[in-house]
């Protein structure tokens, strides 16, 4: 919990300077066939407008790369993802929405998203699970208005946890999806 | 240069991280846990011996494979007379332990190291010979001459060919190491097949058991490989954008089902076997997933969570609607079907525990058939009797036989390994 706590009080200093002009549903939806590409054109733009609270808080970075300040937003990476749920939740939109500002504004930057899912059950189909869970942080970062191109939704499934054990706490900790950048 | 590029990439890289020594190991336990009622009685006599041959005995190897079909019981032999030819049997003790065969040998020494192997296997009752074989063998093949024995001797009590000589494969983990093997059906004689520092999934031997299907996370994300088991050498099958994984030989070995992300969310496609030509086989907007060809290469079964909860269903291999095959519980996953076409194989969640089912596909029928909790991928023998699977015991990925029954339960163990994956090959 501790890890999901603090990027939230973060978040709470920046909620100011969001601009929300994407839908939660839109964005949060596991239907794949629904995603409109004039859809994604629209929000876009409103996605843009929304992030001049980011490109302020990476003209406080000076020259550091604010991807790597601890301090910055765009260094929280990980999506935690409730038991069976496939929704990007409210307390990690803003870093989503940073992550999409930052590769708005850095076209050739490149992300994978990394899918995970807990150890019980069928390691395919945890594939497919963690598959999922990536789907809808790159699908989070495509309504934002960040370019295919730009992004890899892949899947660990259970093969990497980031936590071995076994109790609840283990499996929420792996139920979990990362944006990792292509130069790191 | 571009022909240099091609050299290292398909051939000079494949092998450096293969390894093809043949390692004999220290033995594998087998447990057999129950027994039908109705195993044929058999007098397994051990060989007569000869200096310097392998251990353990042929009949020890011989004894383990039959006990482990579940269809054959072993009379106690100790303290009874040893005979080596059948002029030597007196079939009234025999008879008298309940034996209705009896199997009798001797292993020669020859000339350069090698062996003479020679084995009966004589009807009890009417005191005729069944089958009657000499092998002439390096120690090298010591296990295999074992185990052609005892497919000789299953397929004449019982009129279905053996699967005593077929190959497995499983994913080793050994701390941050993970090995792709290819063992002998009991476990023992593997080899590895690949080497690598990032997780193996989803081995398949292809249909003439000359190839593996496996995905890979050596790239940073799930990739689908063909590997010759003959020289090692190795393609990428797909590497679609997103995930690739799931890879399953249609009968004929010309194409493969397999999972790709490419258009989003995980999908049943297919794909020939050279890696081109892939059509998209499943349509929905859930996952669908783990896809296995029926014999006849007429269906594909897959698991999909489009209902709601993880289910198996089939769709015609030419495409079409899917059609929902298993309803009895929340969580129904991996399956696989006998050779026959008969049966199904999958695991069912029931109250948190993850068992091996058998699904009559014609009736719908269904028998739990383990008593563990963390079962995976269940896989037929290539005669449709045994299947084979992972478990967990104490925290440990095993691999474990069970016959179609339930009744006889085998784990193929070896000690400080954690195994996972299973396929059971030709």
């Amino acid at each position: 919990m501790k890890r999901i706590l603090l990027p939230m009080l973060v978040l709470g200093a920046l909620a100011g300077c969001q601009t929300m002009g994407v839908d939660d549903k839109e964005a949060a939806i596991e239907d794949r066939s629904t995603a409109k590409p004039a859809a994604t054109a629209a929000d876009s733009s409103a996605a843009t407008s929304g992030t001049s609270g980011q490109s302020v808080s990476g003209a406080t970075m000076g020259q550091g790369d604010p991807r790597k300040d601890p301090a910055n937003i765009l260094s929280k990476r990980s999506v935690y993802f409730d038991f069976d749920k496939y929704v990007v939740k409210d307390e990690y939109r803003p870093m989503v929405d940073a992550h999409a500002a930052y590769l708005n504004n850095n076209r050739n930057a490149r992300v994978t998203i990394q899918g995970n899912a807990d150890e019980r059950g069928s390691r395919e189909y945890n594939l497919a699970l963690g598959q999922k869970r990536a789907e809808a942080v790159r699908k989070a970062l495509a309504v934002n208005g960040v370019q295919d191109g730009q992004m890899e939704a892949v899947s660990f499934g259970e093969e990497k946890p980031r936590s071995t054990g076994t109790t609840e706490a283990d499996y929420a900790e792996n139920r979990r999806a990362d944006i990792v950048y292509g130069d790191e | 240069m571009r022909s240099l590029t091609h050299l290292f990439f398909r051939v000079l890289l494949p092998l450096a991280i293969c390894l093809f020594a043949a390692r004999a190991h220290a033995a594998l336990e087998i447990q057999v846990t129950g027994g039908a009622a109705s195993r044929i009685p058999v007098a397994l006599i051990p060989f007569q011996s000869a200096p310097n041959a392998p251990t353990p005995e042929l009949t020890s190897i011989i004894g383990q494979d039959l006990l482990r079909s579940g269809q054959i019981a072993l009379v106690a032999t100790a303290g009874s007379q040893q005979p080596v030819e059948p002029a030597q049997i007196d079939y009234g003790v025999w008879r008298g332990k309940g034996a209705d065969a009896i199997v009798i040998g001797q292993v020669v020494s020859l000339p350069g190291g090698r062996f003479e192997v020679r084995f009966r296997l004589m009807d009890a009752v009417r005191q005729t010979q069944l089958a009657g074989l000499s092998f002439n063998i390096g120690p090298e093949q010591w296990r295999a001459a074992a185990h052609k024995i005892a497919d000789i001797i299953y397929e004449k009590l019982t009129g279905i060919p053996g699967m005593f000589s077929s190959r497995i494969a499983y994913v080793q983990k050994r701390g941050t190491q993970y090995e792709l093997r290819v063992a002998d059906a009991d476990g023992q004689n593997w080899q590895t097949v690949v080497r690598s520092r990032e997780p193996i999934i989803s081995p398949a031997f292809s249909p003439d058991g000359q190839r593996m299907a496996y995905v890979s996370f050596e790239n940073k994300k799930p990739i689908v490989y063909v590997q010759s088991l003959r020289d090692g050498s190795r393609r990428t099958l797909a590497a679609f954008k997103g995930s690739n994984s799931a890879p399953s030989w249609s009968p004929d070995g010309k194409r493969l089902a397999l999972t790709l992300t490419r258009d989003a969310v995980s999908q049943v496609y297919l794909i020939n076997a050279d890696g081109r030509g892939e059509t998209r086989l499943t349509r929905s907007d859930a996952i669908d997933t783990e896809p296995v060809w029926s014999p006849d290469g007429q269906w594909v079964y897959f698991t999909s969570d489009r209902g709601g909860s993880p289910q198996i269903y089939r769709v015609s291999s030419r495409g079409g609607e899917a059609r929902r095959v298993t309803f009895s519980g929340g969580y129904s996953v991996s399956p696989d079907i006998s050779p026959d076409g008969k049966y199904m194989a999958y695991v069912r969640r029931d109250e948190g525990r993850f068992r091996v089912v058998l699904h009559e596909l014609a009736t719908g029928q269904e028998r739990v058939l383990t008593d563990t909790a963390h079962d995976e991928s269940p896989s037929f023998a290539p005669n449709g009797q045994l299947l084979l699977y992972a478990t967990l015991v104490n925290g440990r990925g095993v691999l474990g036989t069970v016959s179609l029954d339930g009744r006889t339960r085998a784990k193929l163990s070896e000690s400080g390994i954690d195994a996972r994956e299973p396929d059971w090959g030709p």
